[in-house]
């Protein structure tokens, strides 16, 4: 059975100078797509993807990972609305590179779509309220 | 047909007055026709809930033993600096004050986390807060300085007054440049990559009463969630401006200055916004209840969005440079939409004010008067309208050579 998450992975400095995502490719089989990363020797390294493939691989992937001394977190709890701050205004809807936020067209209520985040957290600072929280 | 305040108050009171938003009303009348739905429908209910930055609240905290006199002293709400240019104990605080520690926009650009609009809603929510002063002392004052929690609820009066708010219309704020900028239209995005807007469009209540026949100083409207008054026409008010042909302005016009009691006022209707980039200020839930005297105000609140236009202004140049350029007129309809077309381009939109808070607003305000816990007011005063002299006028700068 194949999988496909976003995960959220962060690099102790020990770990950010090895080729951890060619391995997760070559020795597991599996296919990722980087949505955000901030990688630079010497320091906490962090890095967005979208790691897929065989369910077995990927259990196996994220083992490697957790081994080699990377902390992993689904990346749907990242960032969080903080529904009783939300005014529902729509200032966050253009600022969102994915097009995570849109409008329910009856209603005019501003729709939040986690599985569209990246987290890159641009909304969190655009949000007048501040209702739009990152967790790490 | 000509109907009085009196006679609908009457209707309040008997439990049968007929009140419907200003929504709602514009499909009633399509179905029945003008005449009789300004017979049947006595009062349409409109609402707005935008960041308006010219609103604070005056505090009298109370007289310390011994005395403070804090009038030209330095007070400290959260380390919020609020104005003392007043009486022993009074002070203002006013909703875009910010700390003297805060950054500001020296790390470009300010976040702007906490200011005058967030002590607010904090002591709207009953929360303490800390207030520190110093006084220079006086025979009558002597003491000099005052470490203190204060509550709302141990105040004597707070009195939210607000100089300037519910503006009948505003722009549509765009960017032209190359570069992201921050304004308080939001974050525009470079090479027109978005449009921010405000107003609710036609549940605004401005633009369902656009010559100002029934909105008045003395008006009883919703106010932070409770009974508040037009105490004036707001700052900038401006009713000479290009109209269309029903009325509608087609740039920014009039406005509304308003008082209530912030002590009964709640939370939700008054949030504390951080603006990136520009400051703070404070969310403001306004509701105003418009009496349908006759066929013509009834016709003023069957606005729809696709008959108010509003100006597109560049936020990176024609804004800041006070430059009267328009990159044209859109209809809230096409702002609603989603997408406007500015110069060819086809151009995201987004709302800084909330219509499902505005909608929220106007069916609380409907639910008060068919309840008979609001009864209508008759305006003391009219405000300023187009045949009145009053204009808006830039600063007439005098250089002061010495």
């Amino acid at each position: 059975m194949d999988v496909s998450r976003k995960i959220v992975l962060h690099f102790p400095p020990s770990v950010t100078g090895q080729p951890i995502v060619y391995r997760l490719a070559r020795d597991f089989n599996l296919s990722f797509n980087i949505l955000k990363a901030s990688v630079s020797p010497g320091e906490d390294g962090l890095l967005v993807m979208e790691l897929s493939g065989d369910q077995g691989n990927y259990d196996k992937g994220i083992q490697y990972l957790t081994e080699t001394g990377v902390r992993i977190q689904s990346l749907s709890q990242d960032v969080v609305r903080d529904e009783a701050r939300c005014t529902h205004c729509g200032a966050c809807i253009t600022i969102c590179p994915t097009g995570a936020f849109s409008l329910e067209p009856k209603t005019r209520k501003v729709l939040f779509d986690h599985s569209k985040c990246v987290v890159c957290g641009l909304c969190v600072k655009a949000c007048p309220p501040r209702a739009m929280k990152l967790y790490f | 047909m000509s109907k009085t305040i009196a006679e609908i108050n009457e209707k309040i009171k008997n439990g049968n007055v007929v009140v419907v938003t200003a929504e709602e009303v514009i499909d009633i009348a399509k179905e029945k026709g003008i005449s009789k739905t300004a017979e049947e429908i006595d009062v349409v209910t409109t609402g707005t809930f935008s960041p308006m930055c010219s609103s604070g609240v005056f505090l009298n905290i109370g007289h310390s033993k011994p005395r403070i006199k804090l009038g030209g002293g330095r007070v400290y709400l959260n380390d919020v600096p609020v104005y003392t240019g007043l009486a022993a104990v009074d002070v203002f605080l006013g909703a875009t004050a910010l700390p003297e520690d805060d950054p500001k926009n020296k790390f470009y650009p300010g976040e702007f986390n906490y200011g005058g609009g967030h002590v607010i809603e904090e002591l709207v929510a009953g929360k303490d807060i800390r207030l520190v002063a110093t006084a220079y002392g006086t025979d009558c004052y002597p003491r000099k300085k005052l470490e203190t929690w204060i509550n709302l609820k141990d105040l004597n009066n707070a009195i939210l007054f607000n100089v300037r708010n519910a503006y009948q219309n505003y722009e549509v704020g765009v960017n032209l440049s190359d570069k992201i900028i921050y304004t308080y239209m939001g974050v525009l995005k470079p090479n027109l990559g978005n449009a921010n807007y405000a107003t609710s469009g036609q549940l605004s209540p401005l633009l369902n009463d656009p010559y100002y026949k029934t909105i008045g100083i003395g008006t009883k409207v919703f106010l932070g969630g409770v009974i508040g008054y037009v105490a004036w026409h707001g700052t900038q008010h401006n009713p000479h401006v290009l109209r269309t042909a029903n009325g509608i302005p087609e740039e920014p016009a009039g406005t509304l200055s308003l008082i209530g009691d912030l002590k009964q006022m709640k939370p939700e209707w008054l949030v504390g916004a951080s603006v990136l980039g520009y400051g703070c200020t404070l969310t403001v839930g306004i509701g105003v209840p418009l009496p349908i005297l006759s066929e013509e105000i009834l016709g003023h609140t069957l606005v729809t969005d696709a008959e108010i236009f509003a100006p597109v202004i560049d936020y990176s140049e024609a804004h800041p440079q006070m430059k009267p350029d328009i990159l044209g007129e859109v209809s809230y309809a096409e702002l609603k939409s989603g997408h406007i077309e500015v110069r060819g381009k086809d151009v995201p939109t987004a709302s800084l004010s909330s219509y499902p808070k505005a909608l929220e607003i106007a069916n609380i305000l409907k639910g008060w008067i068919q309840r008979g816990e609001f009864l209508l007011t008759e305006p003391v005063a009219p405000l300023p309208g187009v045949e009145s002299d009053i204009t808006f006028k830039p600063l007439k700068e005098r250089p002061i050579v010495e």
